[in-house]
């Protein structure tokens, strides 16, 4: 890391007043007034096609490159067991003992 | 609001004990980065938002400065925009109170509150939210102070966590076969742009699958689990 402690403060302050912009314009401007129907529609997918993007991108790639790893076979696992119906807590456990095992046995 | 607030505090038990390890990986990785512990925990409290703090972390990890690490991070938040946006309506009060009210917007908490017709059950959010936020300070502050006791985070995969979780707040929505299709056009978008876009771009052009929610919403009645 290239920053200073009171850059990181810096950092942790723009931070902070980003996420109270993001999460409080929405309620704040919108508020008391109910969404066009098609909005609606919108938003009630908006969730799902950001977080496969989030998660596709984090087990998927290396920087710009895309990449397979220990992570990738981790998550998969996880993501098996999520579907079959098991707890989060066990899924989240079989994600780090595989993603840490993989790595021990390949080094 | 009452009986929603306790049944919230009751579903987002599972979601605190993800977040309580979730957060100690981040406490563990930001002070490994250079943070003080102080920093660390400030973050967790102050910003409250696993994707956008570990894609900060990230960035800053990799020798970046604060313009990189606070643009990803808010392109990662971007999101919540949407989902504010989407809870408006449901949240009480003048504007100062709903702009109060929607920072307890997390996704977990917004995706099992939502009806699915376009309004929230405001008390469910808040019930959810509550001992998230409680355990993920309180894991930023175990793993900030005794990260050094742990070795390197990535021999103990701990950064499987992070995806793992999103995938289990996913898991319920992808029932509905438009969720579906917005997950695979907004999944394929993003790996199509990892190689030609700063970081956090792709996570903020998938958006573009959530466009199948502009179809007629003929098939909506059936799409909906009972």
């Amino acid at each position: 890391m290239t920053l200073s402690e009171t850059q990181v403060w810096l950092l942790i302050g723009a931070l902070t007043l980003m996420g109270l912009v993001v999460k409080g314009v929405g309620p704040a401007l919108v508020g008391g007034r109910a969404l066009p129907r098609w909005a609606s529609g919108v938003i009630a997918v908006m969730a799902p096609a950001l977080l496969t993007a989030l998660v596709l991108t984090a087990v998927l790639t290396d920087g710009r490159r895309l990449a397979a790893g220990a992570d990738t076979v981790g998550v998969a696992v996880a993501a098996l067991l999520l579907l079959r119906r098991a707890p989060l807590l066990v899924a989240c456990l079989a994600a780090v003992v595989v993603t840490a095992g993989l790595r021990l046995l390949t080094g | 609001m009452g009986d929603s607030f306790r049944r919230g505090l009751r579903l987002g038990v599972p979601y605190a004990a993800v977040a309580t390890v979730l957060s100690m990986s981040f406490g563990v990785l930001a002070v490994q980065v250079g943070f003080t512990p102080l920093q660390a925990i400030a973050t967790s409290a102050l910003v409250f938002g696993g994707s956008a703090q570990f894609a900060s972390l990230a960035i800053v990890g990799a020798g970046g400065g604060i313009p990189a690490a606070l643009g990803a991070a808010t392109l990662m938040h971007s999101r919540f925009l949407a989902m504010g946006i989407a809870m408006a309506s449901s949240l009480k009060g003048g504007p100062l109170r709903r702009a109060l009210e929607g920072q307890a917007t997390v996704d977990s908490s917004w995706a099992t509150g939502s009806r699915g017709d376009g309004t929230f059950d405001r008390g469910l959010v808040f019930g959810m939210t509550a001992p998230q936020y409680v355990g993920w300070v309180l894991g930023t502050v175990v793993g900030a102070y005794g990260g050094g006791l742990l070795g390197d985070p990535e021999a103990l995969g701990l950064d499987a966590l992070f995806p793992t979780f999103f995938i289990g707040i996913l898991i319920a929505d992808l029932r509905r076969p438009r969720a579906r299709l917005a997950a695979v056009l907004g999944g394929a978008v993003a790996l199509a742009l990892v190689p030609f876009t700063p970081p956090g771009v792709p996570v903020l052009a998938a958006s573009v699958g959530a466009l199948v929610g502009l179809a007629q919403p003929d098939a909506r009645a059936g799409e909906e689990p009972a």
